[in-house]
């Protein structure tokens, strides 16, 4: 009797792969944002813990519910719902109502992902998209800090977590200013070692600047992350700031207060780095960061507002396309770059 | 800082693969027994296919030629046994479509012995002859394109060759060949190179070899006689460091221009396979009738690096090593980045085939596909600088078109850019398609 053959597959080559996949690249950026986020339980309590796991709880329900149905759950297992409502909540208040939370990780996800056409297709960043509709529509909720030593103990929760939908949160007496309101508004100079250890007040994930730099470390180690956009980012506002306090000192912030203040850290390294929304070619990534950066500056010295990362970061996701366009890479063996 | 630039000897971008090559590395070379039944398929080189000039019963020796070069970009073919044409007619091909080929069976009672035997006298020959000599001898591209050595060596006038290249990176993984060619006949290769050397009027030879074959660096620089215009120019492991641009740009710092040849940068690029069967045809009169073959992959009982006649089929050779140990899934001709799967035990070892790898379950898992997040790791990967996620999206799309803006046709389809992505997107795959659809078309009557 003759042996039958085996069938043979006809994959295509190449057979092998570098192993890194996207769910373990979104991973990755959870991994590094986890020092970040327990330095925000540490210094807001259980309020963040409560913050943190609406917003993750709104993006995920989200993800869910506007799934096809053939394939519903599937887009969960990327992990990058869960990394976008994470990502939100960093930008948040501590105080925030937790139902306004929630309805920005739905928002986050919805008009900023699955709308697009889902993972890849969306031109803004998620979590910043539902930032924006928050501070849109919350504006006063979403401008009251809460100091950091706050209300005492770690499970202490802020009354104004709990206020119901729809109801105003009412604005207790317990809320402070971020370093730089103080700057911008009152002129008035946080030191230097509470930014970089997270001891202000602000957003549940712009405090730390130390730990969010480790994180970032860790990306770029494991090749996560396209180490240009942060480096053009910051180096662009530190000598932007360095030429403004050339000018007068006394008004203008320093490079390194301009670094760890704010949502600097949290943005260049996590937000502005967002694959999806960044430019895919090496020169277009500094175009980008160098965007981000001068925006950033603009924003904060001569703009209405104190902090300006967010639209930043946003304009520059809008001219993503158009920067991708113009900055192809030289083509191997040609004088001219692909156009 | 040129000089800087000259010690890192590397092109950029390219991917790291493991190189797996342990399994038959340190392996020497055997020849497979004979066996029944060889298939010769006309076209084995690129450009047309050969002539034949044999008939269905006639008997032919080993060595003989059995079909003639059908254009200047074609070669000879010589029976690879003594044995009867048994059939000439149309055959399943290595990549499944039906091709003409010439079928012989082998005479079980035959010495097997090459009889030509006499080496030809090179140095006599004008330039004209000798290119029309490697034509005959059927010499083509070893390294796995298969393109035939002597339209290489015609130069255009006006067009000098300054430098004989010899490519012995090997950087597909698993692949030994080279490598083992490099230890076990460096008189050959060496011999080759100055044959080639001589007729091409270069000035001198470099052997580009990459570090994770020290031993072939050793051996090959032991066998330099002081004063040969002959050096070796060891080279970063990295894949493809063994496309001839890539090399090219590694050894001389320089950039063929998109659509040209190595000789518009003054530089002839030979595999170290072509070079041997140079000196085997020239020193000893025999044309290329079998090859030197890796069968290795997870699915194989006993790697081995093997002299194969050509037109033996893939079955005798897996069965001399042992036959496919059960979960063997698929076979590829070539390497594991660039090599072609078969379908079938049936088809032929051909003149371009480099190796026989079998794989088994973990390198053929479906692999779930997640949508381009555009990171651009295929970019940083592409050798050529491409952008590979464009041409991925517009391939996706149908926009076949639009892709030849992105220069899709200086795309050599290394797969660095399908290696290297997270989303595991046929990239490369993507691409073929594209090229494919886009020079079948016919162009609309005007």
């Amino acid at each position: 009797m003759k042996k039958r053959d085996p069938d043979l597959l006809l994959f295509h080559a190449p057979l092998l792969r570098q192993g890194m996949t996207t769910p373990k690249a979104m991973r990755d950026v959870l991994y590094a944002l986890l020092p970040a986020t327990i330095a925000s339980l540490w210094f807001f309590g259980i309020s963040a813990a409560l913050v943190l796991g609406s917003c993750i709880a709104g993006a995920v329900l989200a993800e869910w519910a506007f799934a096809d149905r053939a394939n519903r759950g599937e887009s969960l297992r990327d992990a990058s719902g869960i990394l976008t409502g994470l990502l939100l909540g960093l930008t948040l208040p501590p105080g925030l109502p937790l139902w306004m939370a929630f309805l920005g990780g739905v928002i986050a996800i919805s008009l900023g992902k699955v709308i697009w056409g889902g993972l890849g297709h969306n031109l803004f960043n998620p979590a910043l998209l539902g930032r924006a509709f928050l501070l849109a529509t919350f504006p006063i909720a979403m401008t009251t800090w809460v100091p950091t030593t706050g209300n005492g103990g770690f499970f202490d929760i802020n009354a104004s977590n709990l206020a119901l939908p729809f109801m105003q949160a009412s604005v207790d007496g317990m809320s402070s200013a971020t370093p730089l309101g103080m700057m911008k508004f009152e002129h008035e100079v946080t030191p230097l070692m509470d930014l970089v250890f997270g001891n202000t007040g602000g957003s549940l994930g712009e405090t730390s600047g130390l730990l969010l730099l480790l994180g970032g470390l860790y990306l770029f180690l494991r090749r996560d992350l396209d180490w240009r956009i942060p480096v053009s980012i910051l180096l662009t506002v530190v000598v932007f700031s360095a030429v403004l306090t050339l000018f007068d000192a006394t008004r203008f912030p320093t490079p390194h207060f301009s670094i760890f203040s704010g949502g600097l850290l949290l943005g260049a390294i996590y937000m502005a780095t967002d694959p999806v929304t960044s430019p895919v070619t090496p020169k277009g990534a500094w175009v980008f960061g160098i965007g981000v950066g001068v925006l950033v500056m603009l924003i904060r010295v001569f703009g209405g507002l104190p902090e300006g990362v967010m639209y930043a970061i946003l304009l520059m996701n809008a001219a993503t396309p158009l920067i991708d366009r113009y900055t192809q890479p030289r083509v191997f063996g040609r004088g001219d770059a692909a156009k | 800082m040129k000089a800087f630039r000259r010690l890192r000897r590397n092109f950029e971008h390219g991917v790291h693969p493991a190189h797996h090559k342990q399994q038959t590395e340190n392996l020497p070379i055997q020849r497979v027994p004979f066996g029944k039944d060889y298939l010769m398929p006309l076209g084995q080189h690129i450009g047309v296919p050969a002539q034949v000039v044999v008939t269905s019963g006639e008997k032919v020796r080993r060595g003989q030629l059995i079909a003639k070069p059908g254009g200047f970009v074609s070669t000879g073919l010589h029976s690879p046994v003594s044995g009867t044409v048994s059939e000439i007619g149309d055959f399943r091909g290595v990549d499944g479509r039906f091709a003409p080929a010439i079928r012989i069976e082998a005479d079980p009672f035959a010495t097997q012995q090459v009889d030509a035997g006499a080496a030809l006298d090179w140095e006599s020959m004008s330039l004209d002859e000798f290119i029309e000599a490697v034509q005959m001898a059927g010499i083509v591209g070893m390294g796995g394109a298969a393109f035939p050595a002597h339209v290489k060596l015609s130069v255009p006038e006006g067009v000098k060759i300054r430098h004989l290249l010899i490519n012995g990176a090997e950087c597909e993984p698993y692949l030994t060949t080279d490598h083992r060619l490099m230890l076990e006949r460096p008189e050959a290769l060496l011999e080759g190179a100055e044959i080639m050397r001589r007729k091409l009027g270069a000035e001198d030879t470099v052997i580009g070899v990459e570090m994770n074959k020290p031993d072939a660096i050793e051996i090959l620089g032991q066998h330099i006689k002081p004063g040969d215009p002959v050096r070796i120019v060891p080279l970063k492991v990295k894949y493809p460091q063994g496309a001839e641009k890539m090399m090219i740009k590694s050894v001389f710092d320089k950039e063929v221009p998109a659509g040209q040849l190595p000789r518009d940068v003054e530089v002839n690029v030979n595999n170290v396979g072509t070079i041997v069967a140079v000196a085997d045809y020239f020193l000893r009169g025999m044309p290329l009738i079998e090859r030197v073959v890796t069968v290795a992959g997870p699915g194989v009982t006993y790697p081995a690096n093997l002299i194969v006649p050509l037109g033996t089929p893939v079955r005798d050779v897996v069965k001399f090593c042992g036959g496919l140990k059960p979960g063997s899934r698929e076979i590829i001709l070539g390497g594991p980045m660039m090599g072609r799967p078969i379908a079938s035990l049936d088809v032929p070892i051909l003149k371009g085939c480099s190796g026989v790898l079998v794989f088994t379950a973990e390198q053929t898992a479906r692999r779930k596909e997640y949508p381009c997040i555009s990171c651009g790791r295929c970019l940083e990967a592409c050798p050529y600088f491409l952008n590979p996620s464009r041409l991925a999206r517009l391939s996706k799309s149908r926009m076949f078109d639009e892709m030849k803006s992105y220069h899709v046709f200086d795309c050599v389809e290394c797969g660095c850019c399908t290696f290297a992505c997270p989303s595991n997107i046929p990239i490369v795959q993507l691409i073929r398609t594209a090229k494919d659809d886009l020079s079948h078309r016919k162009e609309p009557e005007a």
